[in-house]
C-alpha cells in the first residue's frame, strides 16, 4: 500500500426526489448521499459498512458516474469524474468496475457465461478478437471456473458459480478500483468464504484499490484496510479497522456492534439491545441525524450537525459528545 | 442457559423420518428425506442449514401447509399426543394459531394490507375467543404493548404499510403469540431486518417464548442467531439433520464435517485470519445412495473411508446427548 490517493471523494451528495401528485412535484428529498468526502488511497480496501436505506450503494454508483451526483467532486488519479466526455468516460470505465450484490440479476439469461465476460473486451477493445476466446478461458481459471463452462447459460450455474463469472467480467479490463457491493449477501455461507477468498486474491495479484461495500460488520472486518460507518447520507465514523473495531467511538457504530449476533453461545448477549428505529429518511431528525436513538444526545446536536472531525491520527468522528 | 433435559421426558413435538416430495418433470424431489427432530417443551431450538436444505419445507410439513403438489410421502410428526399427519383438513387448522403458531421472513407479506393491525390481532379474539370487540380490541392493545409497538392505543389504528419492517415482525409475533400456542415456528423472521432492529426482534421473542412458555423452533442461516437464542441445535443438509446437539456444546465440538466447515467457513467479529476454510463443491441432490455430504468431505479423503459414498450413516448418539450422522465421527 502506498499513500498515493487514488479516489477523492469531496462533498459529495445525491438527493432523490420523492413525486407526488398529478403532475408529479417532488413532495420530499431523500439526502441518500448527504456530503461526503472520503480519501481512497491505491491498494487499499476501503469498507463501508451501514444498514440498508444508508446511502451505501447511491454512494457506490455516483462514484463509478452511474447516476448524477447533486453537489460534490470525485477525482480518479486526479481525474474529475463528473465533468468527462462520453469518449474519456469510456475510457476511465475500463479503470473502475463493479461487483453486484445479486449474481441472479446481474447477468443477462439469454447470452452464455463467456459472453458476459468477453463483453468488456469487446466493448473497450482489449486484445484482438482472435486471442479474446483465449482471454476469456484465462479469465475463467482466474476466478476458480472450468473454461469448459463457458458455453453454459447463467441458470445452469449456483449462486457462487454466477458470483464467479461476475468477477471474471469486472476483472475483464484489468481495473484499477473494484467497487464491490454486498458481493456475498446473497450467498450461503458455505460459498461466502469461497467468494471472500477469492475476491483477497485478486486483489492481491491484481494490486486492486477496492470499496467494499456492506451491512456485515465481521465481513467487513475481514476485507478492509479500513472502514467508514456510514448513517443516513453520512459517514459518521472512519477508521483503520483495527481502531474502528477495538474502539468504536460513535454511538451508532457501537449500537452497531452491540447489535450483532455474535456467533459464539458463550458469549450470549444478556443486556437489552439498543432501542430505536431508523428513521424515515425523507424526514431525518434536525442537527444530527442519529440523536433521537442516541444515549448521549444534547441540545446541541439537534441545533447544528457534527463535522467529521479527528480524533487521532486515522480516526474521524462525527459527533458532539466523542 | 437451559439444556437438553428440559424436554426429556416426552418432547412436544416428534418428526421422524419424515419425508416431503414435490413431483417435477424429471422425476419427484425429495426437499425433506429422512428427517428426525425433536422439540421439548418451551424449548428453543434452533433448524438451520443453507438455502435448499429442507427447513422451510420441514416447518410447512408440521403445519400442514405444503403447497400442491408437494405432499408429504413418508414418516410422522407427533405434536404431544396427536398425529398430525392423519389429522383431517379442518382438524390441523384448528390447531394452526391455537396451539401451533408461525411468522414468516417477510412479515409485511403475511399482514392483511387493507385491515388495521389491531383488529388483526382482535380477530382471533372474536373468532376462537367468542370475545366481545370492545374486549377483543383492549386485549390487542394489550398485546402490542406487550411487543414494544409504541403508543399501543393508537398503533393499533394503523395499516401495515404505516409502520416499518421491524414494528411489522412485532405485529406478526403478537399475533402469533396472541392465543399462547404451544409451539411457534419461525422462519428467517429476522432475516429482511438490519442488525439494530434484528436485535430487538430477537430478544422479544425469547422473552415472549419464555415468558408463555412456548416452545421455539427458529428456522435459519445464521449461526449468529442460533448462538444467541437456541438452546439445541438442528443442522440440516440436503434434507435430512446431519447433527443436533445443545448449543455449547455444538459450537465447542461439532463432530459432522458440514457443521465444522460452517462454523469454520463465518469471519467472526474480532478474530484475524488470513482466509477463511471453504467447503469445496456445492449441494448435491438428495439421491445419492451413501452419504450425501461425502463430495464434499475433507474428512473422508483423509480417513480414506471407503463406506461413506454407498451407506448411508445412521445417526449415532453424541456424549451430550446430541446425534450425529457420520461414518467418521464414529471411527
Amino acid at each position: 500500500m502506498t499513500d498515493e490517493t487514488l479516489l477523492e471523494i469531496d462533498g459529495l451528495s445525491a438527493h432523490y426526489a420523492i413525486r407526488s401528485g398529478v403532475f408529479a412535484r417532488p413532495s420530499a428529498f431523500v439526502r441518500a448521499v448527504d456530503g461526503v468526502s472520503l480519501r481512497i488511497r491505491r491498494g487499499e480496501t476501503l469498507g463501508l459498512v451501514g444498514e440498508s436505506g444508508c446511502g451505501k450503494t447511491t454512494l457506490g454508483r455516483t462514484i463509478l458516474a452511474l447516476r448524477p451526483p447533486t453537489a460534490g467532486s470525485v477525482r480518479f488519479a486526479g481525474q474529475s469524474v463528473f465533468d468527462l466526455k462520453p469518449p474519456a468516460l469510456k475510457r476511465l470505465r475500463r479503470d473502475m468496475q463493479i461487483v453486484f450484490q445479486d449474481p441472479y440479476a446481474a447477468l443477462d439469461p439469454r447470452r452464455t457465461v463467456g459472453r458476459a465476460v468477453r463483453v468488456p473486451l469487446d466493448v473497450h477493445g482489449i486484445g484482438r478478437p482472435k486471442d479474446r476466446p483465449a482471454m476469456v478461458a484465462a479469465l475463467f481459471r482466474e476466478v476458480g471456473l472450468e473454461p469448459t463452462l463457458m458455453h453454459r447459460f447463467p441458470h445452469e450455474f449456483s449462486g457462487g458459480q454466477r458470483q464467479r463469472v461476475v468477477i471474471a467480467r469486472a476483472i475483464a479490463t484489468r481495473p484499477k478500483l473494484l467497487v464491490c457491493d454486498e458481493p456475498v449477501s446473497a450467498l450461503d455461507v458455505s460459498i461466502q468464504a469461497q467468494i471472500l477468498n477469492l475476491l483477497k486474491d485478486l486483489q492481491a495479484g491484481l494490486r486492486l484499490t477496492t470499496l467494499f461495500i456492506s451491512h456485515n460488520l465481521a465481513v467487513v472486518e475481514h476485507m478492509a484496510d479500513r472502514v467508514a460507518v456510514m448513517y443516513y447520507g453520512r459517514i459518521v465514523e472512519i477508521a483503520d479497522r483495527t481502531t474502528l473495531y477495538r474502539n468504536p467511538r460513535h454511538p451508532y457504530t457501537r449500537a452497531l456492534f452491540a447489535s450483532i449476533p455474535f456467533p459464539d453461545p458463550r458469549h450470549r448477549r444478556t443486556d437489552p439491545p439498543p432501542p430505536g428505529e431508523p428513521p424515515d429518511p425523507a424526514h431525518l431528525p434536525s442537527g444530527c441525524r442519529f440523536r433521537n436513538r442516541c444515549p448521549l444526545a444534547m441540545d446541541r446536536c439537534a441545533r447544528k450537525e457534527p463535522p467529521l472531525a479527528s480524533l487521532a491520527p486515522n480516526h474521524d468522528v462525527a459527533c458532539w459528545a466523542a | 442457559m437451559t439444556c437438553s433435559t428440559r424436554g426429556a421426558a416426552e418432547p412436544l413435538l416428534r418428526i421422524e423420518a419424515l419425508r416431503t416430495e414435490f413431483p417435477t418433470n424429471a422425476g419427484p424431489v425429495r426437499a425433506v428425506d429422512g428427517l428426525d427432530l425433536t422439540i421439548g417443551s418451551g424449548e428453543i431450538l434452533g433448524l438451520v442449514g443453507e438455502s435448499g436444505c429442507g427447513k422451510t419445507v420441514t416447518a410447512l410439513s408440521v403445519l400442514g401447509l405444503v403447497d400442491r403438489p408437494g405432499r408429504v410421502t413418508g414418516g410422522a410428526i407427533r405434536f404431544g399426543e396427536t398425529d398430525l399427519l392423519a389429522l383431517p383438513p379442518a382438524r390441523m387448522a384448528a390447531i394452526r394459531g391455537e396451539r401451533i403458531a408461525m411468522i414468516f421472513q417477510q412479515p409485511r407479506g403475511s399482514l392483511n394490507p387493507v385491515m388495521r393491525i389491531g383488529s388483526q390481532i382482535a380477530e382471533q379474539f372474536i373468532r376462537r375467543r367468542a370475545l366481545g370487540r370492545a374486549e377483543a380490541w383492549a386485549r390487542a392493545v394489550a398485546l402490542l404493548r406487550a411487543v414494544g409497538i409504541p403508543a399501543p392505543e393508537s398503533g393499533a389504528r394503523a395499516y401495515p404499510h404505516e409502520i416499518s419492517g421491524g414494528q411489522a415482525q412485532r405485529v406478526m409475533i403478537a399475533i402469533a403469540l396472541a392465543l399462547e400456542p404451544q409451539l411457534l415456528i419461525a422462519d428467517e423472521p429476522t432475516t429482511a431486518l438490519d442488525v439494530t432492529v434484528q436485535a430487538q426482534v430477537l430478544a422479544l421473542l425469547r422473552e415472549r417464548c419464555r415468558t408463555l412458555g412456548t416452545a421455539l423452533m427458529l428456522v435459519t442461516h445464521d449461526l449468529g442467531v442460533v448462538a444467541q437464542l437456541a438452546d439445541r441445535v438442528t443442522v440440516m443438509y440436503a434434507g435430512h439433520a446431519v447433527e443436533t446437539a445443545p448449543v455449547a456444546s455444538l459450537f465447542a465440538r461439532p463432530m459432522h464435517p458440514y457443521t465444522q466447515g460452517l462454523l469454520a467457513a463465518i469471519p467472526r467479529p474480532g478474530e484475524n485470519r488470513e482466509r477463511l476454510a471453504e467447503i469445496p463443491g456445492s449441494v448435491a441432490l438428495a439421491t445419492q445412495t451413501g452419504c450425501r455430504f461425502a463430495a464434499r468431505c475433507a474428512e473422508r479423503t483423509r480417513l480414506h473411508l471407503d463406506r461413506c459414498e454407498n451407506e448411508m450413516p445412521p445417526l449415532v448418539p453424541r456424549p451430550d446427548g446430541g446425534m450425529v450422522r457420520c461414518w467418521a465421527a464414529q471411527s
